[in-house]
This record gives C-alpha cells, sequence and structure tokens, in this order.
C-alpha cells in the first residue's frame, strides 16, 4: 500500500473512530436509544478489507457493524442520523444501530441475530457465480458466532460449492462478556475450524490495515480465481464494552492497556511515519475528519423524526404493509 | 393435456415452468436433484434444467434458506424445499427474523423475492415431528405470504404467483394431497395471492377450510345437502394476503360460520379470520362461529389416534348440525 492510499484509509478510520465516540457521547446525552455496539478498535479490518475488494462485492456484517457500513460507503451522518431515530438516516429509522445497510454500494446488512448472515453470504456468493458476475460475498462476524451452527452450516455449504466468499472473524477475544478462550474448544475460534471444512484458516493482526488488505486482497483472488472459500481470523479488540449497557470490567487492565497500544489509529500513522508522510499530513487528515463528524453530528441532530405513517411501510416490495385483502 | 394431473406432478409442473421462463429461478434442497425430492414433487427438474439450476444441498436447513436469502437479495428468484415443515423450526430464525424482517429494517432498501416450499401436515402416519400442520407458525409473522394449495391446477397457479412475487412465500404442499388428481393447469395459469375461492355455493352455513381440509368441508357439505343443510365452502388458498371479504360477502349470505383448520386450535389461522369476523361481521352473524381445528396435541402415530386428533367429516357434520339448530 502506497502512501497515499494509506493516507486515504487513515482518515477513513479515523472518521469511523470520531463517529463512534460521537455515537457514544450521544448515548449518554440522551440522544440515542436502545444499545450500541461501538466497533471503535476494529476499524482496520473493515476498512483494510474494503480496500481490497471491488466495488460491486457484497458485504454482510453483524450488529456492531458502525464501521463496516462507513467502510462501503455510507457517510458518518447518514449513520449517525440513524441511531438518533430520524428520517434521514440510512435505514429511514425502521433499523438502528444494529440495522445499518446501503444496499445501493453492495452494504447487505447489519444482522442482529448472531452467525445468521453466514448463510446469507454464502447465498450471494452462490448467486455472483450463477450470474457470473465475478463479485464475492464478504461476511464479517464475531467470535462468538463461531459456536453457532449457522457458522457451521454455511462452511461446509461454502466449501462444498466452492463458492466465491469470504468469512472474516473480528475476533476481539470476548463472546459479550465472555472470554471466547473459556466457551470454545480450540484456541482459535475460527481459523482452527477451517481445516474441518477443507478451507484455508489464516490468522492476521485485525489492528493493521495494511495487513488485513493485504491477507483479504490475496483470499479475495483465489476465490474469484474459482479456488473456493476461507476464512480469515483478524485479532482486534474493542475499546468499548460489548454494548452500552457494559463497561467490560471484566478485562484485566493490563490486557486494555496492552491492546489500547496497538491501537490501529496508531499502528496506520507509524507506518506513515516511515513512509516518509510528514506528520502535518497525518494531522491534516485527522482534522478532516474531525470536522466531517462534527457536522455529521449537528445535520443528524437538525434531522426531522421520521413520519410516523411510514411506521406501514416496507414490509412489501409494493412498499404497503397489507397483510388481509 | 393429460386429462387429469396429480397434486405431487403439479408441483413439478408449476416449478418447471417458472424455470422455463425466467433463467432467475433456481431451486436448492436436500434430495431435490436427481433424486427428484423425497415425495417426488421435483421429478424431472434436475434432467431438464440441470446441476446449475437445480441444487441438492447436505441436511442444512438453515443454510438453505440463508443462502436461498442471499441469493434472493441479489438478483435471483430461489425457490428452496424443506423436505418436512416440522423441519422450519430447524430454519426459524430465517422465517421469523430475516426473511421477512429485512427489507422492513432497512428502509425498503432490499427485496427477497424466494419461495420455501415444503411438505406439511399430517394424515400419512409420520408421527409427531414429520406431520404437523404449520402454517399457522407462519401465520404469527408479519411480511410472509402463506400459500397452502388444495388442488393440482391452483398448485401450478399460486407456485406461479409465488415465485413471480417481489415478497417472500412460504408454500406449503399437503402431503396427504400429494397422491389426489385434478384437472391440470391451462397454459399461463396464474392464481393471485390472497384470492379465495367459493367451491361450493350454498345458503345455510359458510365452511371455511385450507389445503387437505377443503376436501373434508367439500364431503361434509354433501352429507349435510342430504339433510337440507346447504353449505357454502371457502378454499382460502392463502393465509396472507387474508381474502376476508369473500369471507364476509360469503356470511352477508349465510349468516353462519364454521372453520375447517388442520392446526391445533390454539392458535390457529381461524382464530384471527373469527376475530375480523367478530370485528367487522357481527351484524351479519346469527349463530355463534365453530372452530373445527386440530387438537392441542401433538400429532400421534396410530391412524385411529391421528384421526381423533385431526379435523374429520364427522366433526364437521356435527359442528354444523349444531349450528344449524341454533
Amino acid at each position: 500500500m502506497d502512501a497515499a492510499e494509506l493516507l486515504t484509509r487513515y482518515e477513513q478510520m479515523a472518521v469511523i473512530r470520531r463517529t463512534e465516540r460521537a455515537a457514544h457521547d450521544l448515548f449518554l446525552s440522551g440522544l440515542v436509544k436502545g444499545t450500541t455496539h461501538l466497533a471503535a478498535g476494529h476499524e482496520a479490518i473493515a476498512v483494510g478489507a474494503s480496500a481490497a475488494l471491488r466495488d460491486d462485492d457484497y458485504v454482510f456484517a453483524t450488529y456492531r457493524g458502525h464501521h463496516h457500513a462507513m467502510a462501503r460507503g455510507a457517510t458518518p451522518e447518514e449513520c449517525l442520523a440513524e441511531l438518533m431515530s430520524r428520517a434521514t438516516g440510512l435505514c429511514g429509522g425502521k433499523g438502528g444501530s444494529m440495522h445499518l445497510t446501503k444496499a445501493s454500494t453492495g452494504m447487505l446488512g447489519s444482522y442482529a441475530i448472531v452467525g445468521a448472515h453466514l448463510p446469507m453470504a454464502v447465498g450471494a456468493a452462490w448467486s455472483a457465480r450463477m450470474r457470473g458476475t465475478g463479485q464475492l460475498a464478504v461476511a464479517f462476524f464475531g467470535d462468538g458466532a463461531t459456536n453457532i451452527g449457522a457458522f457451521h452450516e454455511a462452511l461446509n455449504l461454502a466449501a462444498v460449492w466452492k463458492l466465491p466468499v469470504l468469512f472474516v472473524c473480528e475476533n476481539n477475544l470476548y463472546m459479550e462478556y465472555t472470554p471466547i478462550a473459556d466457551v470454545t474448544a480450540v484456541a482459535r475460534p475460527a481459523a482452527d475450524r477451517a481445516s474441518a471444512y477443507g478451507l484455508p484458516g489464516e490468522t492476521v493482526d485485525g489492528n493493521d490495515v495494511v495487513a488485513v488488505r493485504d491477507a483479504v486482497a490475496r483470499l479475495a483472488r483465489r476465490a474469484r480465481a474459482g479456488d473456493g472459500p476461507a476464512l480469515l481470523e483478524a485479532e482486534t479488540y474493542r475499546h468499548f464494552g460489548h454494548s452500552r449497557a457494559d463497561p467490560a470490567a471484566y478485562r484485566p487492565a493490563e490486557e486494555v492497556e496492552r491492546w489500547l497500544k496497538h491501537d490501529p489509529l496508531d499502528l496506520a500513522r507509524g507506518r506513515l511515519v516511515e513512509l516518509g508522510v510528514a506528520e502535518e499530513r497525518v494531522s491534516e487528515a485527522d482534522a478532516r475528519a474531525r470536522d466531517v463528524v462534527a457536522r455529521a453530528v449537528e445535520a443528524a441532530k437538525a434531522a426531522p423524526a421520521p413520519d410516523p405513517g411510514t411506521a406501514l411501510t416496507d414490509v412489501w416490495a409494493d412498499g404497503g404493509a397489507a397483510w388481509r385483502t | 393435456m393429460a386429462d387429469v394431473i396429480s397434486y405431487r406432478e403439479a408441483v413439478a409442473e408449476g416449478i418447471a415452468r417458472e424455470m422455463r421462463r425466467d433463467p432467475a429461478v433456481v431451486c436448492l434442497g436436500e434430495d431435490i436433484g436427481a433424486a427428484g425430492g423425497v415425495f417426488k414433487t421435483t421429478a424431472g427438474l434436475f434432467e431438464e434444467f440441470g446441476p446449475e439450476r437445480v441444487w441438492d444441498t447436505p441436511i442444512s436447513e438453515q443454510a438453505i434458506v440463508g443462502a436461498a436469502m442471499g441469493a434472493a437479495m441479489t438478483g435471483m428468484r430461489p425457490v428452496a424445499e424443506i423436505m418436512f415443515s416440522d423441519f422450519l423450526a430447524c430454519c426459524w430464525d430465517y422465517l421469523a427474523n430475516e426473511i421477512p424482517k429485512v427489507r422492513y429494517m432497512t428502509g425498503g432498501q432490499v427485496t427477497v423475492p424466494l419461495v420455501v416450499r415444503t411438505a406439511n401436515g399430517g394424515g400419512l402416519g409420520f408421527g409427531a415431528q414429520h406431520s404437523q400442520a404449520t402454517e399457522n407458525w407462519a401465520f404469527t409473522v408479519p411480511g410472509l405470504k402463506i400459500a397452502a394449495p388444495a388442488t393440482p391446477a391452483d398448485v401450478v397457479g399460486m407456485m406461479a404467483a409465488a415465485i413471480r412475487s417481489d415478497d417472500p412465500v412460504v408454500f406449503f404442499e399437503h402431503k396427504g394431497l400429494l397422491a389426489s388428481k385434478g384437472a391440470p393447469a391451462p397454459p399461463g395459469h396464474l392464481v393471485e395471492l390472497g384470492r379465495a375461492a367459493v367451491v361450493r355455493e350454498g345458503a345455510d352455513v359458510t365452511l371455511v377450510a385450507l389445503a387437505s381440509m377443503v376436501r373434508v368441508a367439500l364431503k361434509a357439505a354433501e352429507l349435510l345437502a342430504a339433510e337440507g343443510i346447504e353449505a357454502e365452502v371457502i378454499d382460502l388458498r392463502c393465509l396472507v394476503p387474508l381474502d376476508t371479504a369473500t369471507v364476509l360477502a360469503s356470511l352477508g349470505r349465510t349468516s353462519r360460520l364454521v372453520t375447517v383448520e388442520e392446526n391445533p386450535y390454539q392458535g390457529g389461522w381461524g382464530a384471527t379470520l373469527v376475530s375480523v369476523v367478530a370485528d367487522e361481521g357481527f351484524g351479519l352473524l346469527d349463530a355463534p362461529v365453530r372452530r373445527v381445528a386440530g387438537e392441542c396435541v401433538p400429532l400421534p402415530f396410530a391412524d385411529a389416534l391421528e384421526e381423533r386428533v385431526i379435523p374429520t367429516v364427522d366433526k364437521v357434520v356435527a359442528a354444523v348440525r349444531h349450528l344449524a339448530a341454533y
């Protein structure tokens, strides 16, 4: 990755980080209801993977999915407006934090039933193969999803049909509040399962945007060439708790400190300096990110609530909700 | 064209017609390819359309329906088979949380034009885990269309409507009807979803039935006619959209309502239909409504026990006599 691209990726990650912080602050000030599952700390996985994908590839994410929506083109304003129940949100206020979707750019949804979207990604890849488009589908999921049936059904079917789909595990070491190691039979919850399905199972530093980009690019080339799916386990760490209700007090202070020192933005910044990019240029990118998110917060705050009448739209393809004739 | 066609043959015929007219239609499921399906309801499809359109899957209900969903969101029109409707429970997340909700929760960004076909219902002695009438499970979920044809021609016409629908459709094929025969469907036959059929006219009582219960209701109507009671029989055909207009119009003529449901009384579709009648058609009624439904037990195995649980002609006749005397 050259310096110019890395700077672009850095800025994308900075926008995501600041959007997540804004979401956190807006929640505390009562402007975001329900819950949020913030992806601060996971930015390099979404941005690095996206850098390796074609614009027409498909992405399926989880309820911790703000970073994937933004990596695939959703603006901070669209995301924050959705979190704040505004008509201008990505889903018009019908989805909320857990269901950010931008179908127009192939980001086909954030799903909040753990593991459910892995078979969907298999289906999108199956569809791409039948239509002969050369598209790839990518399912991003957490370490907790590796112990649910849909994960295993999806891997097997994708392998049997040799589909162009990548399974990318964001292993942040905790299944909600419980260490994943305490509830999983193998050390690497995703990668160690790959051999059961005859798939390559790789691990990568999920906080290194360049390493993620390189790994995804390699596996994507392979999948597009007809060599089948692959599993990539990207190790990372949440900067916040599992959800809004969780202060994550169960994580050892030493572990938190170690991971915070391994921050994806700091890593990218270090690489930029190594590549000879002036500190000033990086600071300018930070400033742009800050401004974009600040403007997004104000725009989302100013946006109207959805028209209550829209609660009865969008069930059916004709736009309506009639269940009887 | 053959004089008659079986319900079983009609399933394959209905799918084949749509596969011929639209290359986006593909099938997936367990044993549906060269084997032609465990009920032979996909016989001939693999031979005609080949392995790129008819896909055998592992026993992975979540992967089958989840993959169908992903394909439907990206330009295909998949027809997924879940072998027995009892097995819908293995992939219920997709029918309860994913397929019916994704369009809504994304603010209309995606559509899911797929069909989940499944062999439904009792009467064949398959026991508790292969015999349940589960159409009422789907009926609890806003966002699913529900078709349950009673005749071979309707199978073809409703299959065409289901596959062409831009909305997800759960298509219940009744196991007890697979061997039954009827008039073949004319070319291009299309039965719009949500249009009930008045299959027998009568002025004294309205019997509303679905799938295999239509036959039961018609036989009961014949016996009742001999006693001077003229029953009108409505084949509901679909639960969503629910054709309440046809039912209310019929009650305007008969003033008496009996539902005939294979699903258990608790949570059965008749309860919703009757509540609409109570809300909007109370003034039409001259007698209480009566629901003849499955008993609230798992389906037992032995014939004598299964007949005790599922509605029979005798039970319907008794219910109507009771109402006629009211």
